[in-house]
């Protein structure tokens, strides 16, 4: 069978046995985000420390191994990160995506670069970050 | 693969001479071959077709119906020809009932419209749980906009009609009009048309026919039927795109309204009032799509010269087979074994979500649908948030069932 360099061994991986996984009891933030389309869902739960940045963040996805993988990968990739670097992870992420060249620094979110190729599936992706960044916002505005 | 299978297969009217009616069926997708199993989508279009569009656009074109020169005039009678061959294909009574629109979803819409807004609070409009939102949203909007009360009829576990909740629903005499699919896009249930109609028309009920998918893999008779209303949609029935068809009865068509204004609906235009075409002009304003009418002539002719006798045992055969083999996957469970049942598949794998099986599938050249169909209160219903689909063509054979069943065992291994 020919596979993919989108499921890629990171990408198996993580959507099988994430690391970020489950509710955070402690959370301060909450945020949810859904694809209409497909019916995948991402919840966040989150802690800000005094600074703004993640301190701690658990997700909940129901999805396809794509978006669950991302959600994984992004969960331990923010943590310890404020909000401004978070928006510049999210842009680096949809260049890779879109051109399907990740810019250096992308470290294993540069796995879903062959997205740029699967136009149909870019969003699954995309969709934890954009919960994550709805999230943060929320709680900017508030 | 089952002796019998091919059998059957290869009788119904030579596969391979089929296959190479279709040019798009030699390319490569990711450098293997096409596989495309999503015909219920969309199918693939013959040569027949295309060479029709293509020399309809070199040799013999004008605007039609007003031109008063020789071009003008042939092209009005290739166009006003294939409405005597789809009143021919439908069983209609007369080609005044033949209503050329762009699709079965704006087939539906002009229903709900024109006859739509004939209906007063208090009537009701029944669909059921397995329409296709072309047949329910376009309701939705005319329930808001005028007040009658739309009803949904519910099916049962396997993915059938429930006829007793059917007979039900019917009985307090309020129902106006059934409107229900003639075959499911996710399920492949194929409904009892003639006796929803009977029991429709006993309770003093119109009905309406979502034949979309039906009308691809089995004859139509709309008369044999005894319908109300029947839509279909040219470019799954091997035409093109942008061309569809309502068929209604001619006393249904006199008695309602127009649903667009402009060019070619008139009779009379002033600046104080203006009168109406006939039947069916009455519904066809403006330009309407000429290029894609007369190709869908050269679809209906295609699937006419194979004939429903084959395709039907073409898919038969198919289907069961399919059936078979995606059952001996493990981990694969088919949604909807209603018992009448046409050449459409869905289905959800433990461990792997639908779109993860798509996109692997299309890596290796085989192209299937995954979502939820445009059908979400359906997929509600089965308590699924998507599904993958595969669905045949005149031109599937059953090579490609197996290449499909031993891919998705191959991408489940991979994921457990």
């Amino acid at each position: 069978m020919a596979q993919d360099d989108l499921y890629r061994t990171v990408v198996l991986e993580r959507a099988k046995a994430p690391r970020h996984a489950g509710p955070l009891p402690t959370a301060t933030l909450n945020g949810q985000g859904s694809n209409p389309l497909c019916g995948d869902r991402v919840q966040l739960h989150a802690v800000l420390d005094g600074q703004g940045r993640i301190e701690a963040i658990r997700h909940e996805t129901r999805g396809c191994a794509i978006c669950a993988a991302s959600a994984d990968l992004m969960a331990g990739r923010v943590t310890g990160q404020n909000r401004t670097r978070v928006n510049r992870l999210h842009a680096e992420l949809v260049e890779a995506v879109e051109t399907g060249t990740a810019p250096e620094g992308l470290g294993e979110l540069a796995a879903f670069a062959p997205l740029h190729q699967h136009r149909s599936r870019r969003r699954c992706a995309l969709l934890p970050w954009s919960a994550l960044i709805d999230m943060l916002n929320d709680d900017k505005d508030r | 693969m089952d002796q019998s299978v091919i059998t059957s297969v290869h009788a119904a009217g030579s596969l391979r001479h089929v296959r190479a009616d279709f040019p798009i069926l030699s390319q490569k997708v990711h450098g293997k071959d096409l596989v495309f199993l999503d015909s219920a989508a969309s199918a693939q279009k013959p040569r027949q077709v295309i060479d029709c569009m293509a020399d309809t656009m070199r040799t013999q074109y004008a605007n039609i119906h007003r031109g008063l020169y020789w071009m003008s005039e042939r092209t009005t009678e290739a166009y006003e020809a294939v409405r005597d061959q789809v009143a021919r294909f439908l069983g209609a009574a007369a080609r005044e009932e033949v209503v050329f629109t762009r699709n079965s979803t704006e087939a539906i819409n002009l229903v709900a419209h024109s006859y739509g807004g004939l209906l007063r609070p208090g009537q009701v409009v029944l669909v059921s749980e397995m329409e296709h939102h072309a047949n329910l949203v376009p309701w939705q909007m005319l329930r808001d906009r005028t007040g009658v009360e739309l009803r949904i009829t519910p099916i049962t576990d396997d993915g059938a009609l429930d006829m007793e909740a059917l007979a039900a629903n019917l009985a307090d005499g309020k129902v106006a009009l059934v409107a229900i699919t003639h075959m499911s896009n996710v399920l492949g249930t194929i409904t009892d048309a003639r006796a929803i109609i009977d029991m429709a028309h006993a309770a003093g009920a119109k009905v309406l026919l979502d034949g979309s998918q039906l009308a691809v893999h089995r004859r139509v008779d709309v008369q044999a039927l005894g319908a109300d209303f029947y839509v279909v949609t040219g470019h799954k029935l091997y035409g093109p795109t942008g061309i569809g068809v309502l068929w209604a009865r001619r006393e249904l068509l006199e008695a309602m309204p127009p649903f667009l204004g402009g060019g070619d609906m008139i009779s009379t235009v002033s600046f104080e009032r203006s009168t109406w075409a006939n039947v069916p002009h009455k519904f066809e304003a403006g330009t309407p799509a000429i290029i894609e009418t007369i190709g869908l002539g050269a679809a209906l002719a295609y699937i006419e010269s194979i004939g429903f006798d084959a395709i039907g045992a073409h898919e038969d055969a198919l289907t069961a087979y399919a059936l078979e083999a995606l059952g001996n996957v493990s981990g694969l469970k088919v949604i909807g074994t209603a018992p009448q049942r046409g050449g459409v598949i869905s289905f959800t794998m433990k461990d792997v979500h639908p779109h993860d099986i798509a996109t692997l599938l299309d890596r290796n050249g085989i192209a299937v649908r995954a979502g939820h169909h445009c059908a979400e209160p359906l997929m509600r219903r089965l308590g699924v948030t998507a599904t993958a689909r595969a669905s045949f063509g005149i031109y599937t054979t059953p090579e490609e069932i197996d290449l499909l069943a031993r891919t998705l065992e191959q991408i489940r291994g991979f994921f457990v």
